[in-house]
């Protein structure tokens, strides 16, 4: 499923992302269902709040890790978690 | 007995809380133990309280409140609040009988995750005939409430030979209602499904069609409705990894606070089953001999103790091995290595002969003639 640059990414009202101390990772919780998350993947999904698009994400990640080239890995992540229906895209009005 | 160095004792993940046995409809392959009547003494609230937060502190964050009927607990919003409130996803597990707008309403204001309505068939005179009680209606419409208050949707429909010829009409009823996900349960041969079995066991022919219907489906309605399909194992060569492994996943707690390794252990003589109102959560899964009977791989006999599969289904189920071949620590005749496995053709045959029975159906006076 490919991304539209453009839109804007929220999390999936139908998901709950949360932090689980017992296993010390972040996990996404569904109707009988459970992903458990690697750090990468758990940075990447909780700037999905509705106020960036993919631009957004990867500028706000690579000032953090002081880096740069993470678009792709990023885009590659987030269209797998929009497959999956982890995230929306809605547009800016 | 807290495992062994090749097998360490993991936390539990899953908390399946059986509020109670009550439950107005009647269907003839409730998983509930055949003899559900003689366990009275419910938990109270405190106890469930106390429950919930002993396992959510080991790590169990998805919990299923189910039954019976759950809506028959009058303390359910409060039970749901004190789950949500300890970080557990909480899913109720529902006939929807006894759903009202006001009570999808409070739950969710309470914290309530998930729905899931289970509907017995897209036909209204089957639905009522399988529950036992004239219910088809207002299950559909408690799904469309469910959906109009922002829950994900669940919809459960039970497979077996009553109904798995309605495999189209099943989609087509959970496409038309909205359904998020559909779970298209084959029906696992327990408690009331096993007294059924002939009258419920579908044909190979009936499973490999109905099978390739739900597939096309799963494509066409990829992105919008997930389908989950439970096996009917009877139809495999290997058996299923029951529970993820005893004692490793789950905890189902019985309504009266019964501990248990998988719900229908309860059918395992002799297991002793410890109970949450004489030992916590933490002691039962650790030390309790019911929970460790079966942890691991050093309990297995031939063929699964050298088999290099064990690892991947833990020898099958336990009561399946019970209810099929006497001993709970057999292979499960499931498996094509099992030397019991002509217990399956057995049964599978007795299914396909069709011989004159009825149903019976999984209720208070039932439970009370065949547990006597």
């Amino acid at each position: 499923m490919s991304l539209d640059p453009d839109k804007l990414l929220t999390f999936s009202p139908l998901h709950r992302l949360q932090w689980e101390e017992a296993q010390q990772r972040h996990v996404i919780l569904y109707p009988e269902g459970m992903v458990e998350l690697n750090a990468t993947a758990a940075e990447i999904l909780q700037l999905c709040d509705g106020s960036r698009n993919l631009d957004g994400i990867v500028e706000e990640l690579e000032q953090k890790f002081q880096t740069g080239g993470l678009r792709d890995d990023i885009r590659e992540m987030l269209e797998d978690a929009l497959l999956h229906g982890w995230i929306r895209e809605f547009s800016r009005h | 007995m807290a495992g062994s160095e090749s097998f360490p004792v993991t936390k539990p993940r899953w908390l399946l809380a059986e509020l109670t046995y009550s439950c107005p409809l009647q269907c003839p392959y409730c998983s509930n133990p055949i003899d559900f009547a003689r366990h009275k003494n419910e938990l109270g609230t405190d106890d469930w309280q106390r429950v919930f937060s002993e396992a959510r502190a080991m790590g169990a964050v998805q919990l299923g409140l189910s039954g019976g009927e759950p809506l028959t607990r009058a303390d359910l919003t409060i039970l749901v609040r004190h789950a949500r409130q300890l970080g557990y996803y909480t899913n109720l597990i529902t006939s929807g009988y006894g759903m009202t707008e006001s009570k999808i309403v409070e739950l969710k204001d309470a914290g309530l995750d998930h729905i899931q309505v289970s509907i017995q068939s897209p036909e209204k005179t089957l639905n009522d005939q399988l529950a036992g009680t004239e219910s088809f209606e207002h299950k559909k419409q408690v799904a469309r409430l469910v959906k109009k208050h922002g829950y994900p949707m669940v919809l459960c429909v039970v497979i077996h030979r009553q109904n798995i010829h309605q495999m189209r009409g099943i989609l087509e009823m959970a496409s038309e209602l909205g359904a998020d996900y559909l779970e298209l349960a084959n029906t696992q041969y327990y408690g009331w499904a096993h007294i059924n079995r002939d009258l419920l066991l579908p044909t190979r022919e009936q499973f490999q069609e109905a099978e390739a219907i739900a597939q096309s489906y799963k494509e066409q309605l990829k992105g919008k409705m997930k389908i989950y399909y439970v096996v009917p194992d009877y139809y495999e060569n290997r058996p299923k990894a029951c529970m993820n492994g005893w004692g490793t996943t789950f905890l189902t707690i019985a309504p009266d606070g019964t501990a248990l390794p998988c719900h229908s252990a309860r059918e395992l003589p002799g297991l002793e089953c410890p109970n949450v109102r004489e030992m916590s959560v933490q002691d039962i899964w650790i030390n309790s001999t019911a929970f460790n009977k079966f942890r691991g791989f050093d309990w297995m006999k031939e063929p699964c103790r050298t088999c290099p599969e064990r690892t991947k289904d833990f020898g099958g189920c336990r009561c399946q091995a019970y209810l099929l071949t006497g001993d709970m620590t057999n292979t499960d005749p499931v498996c094509s290595l099992s030397p019991h496995r002509d217990r399956i053709l057995e049964a599978i045959e007795a299914a396909g002969a069709q011989e004159p029975k009825t149903l019976v159906f999984r209720n208070v006076k039932n439970s009370t003639r065949l547990s006597a």
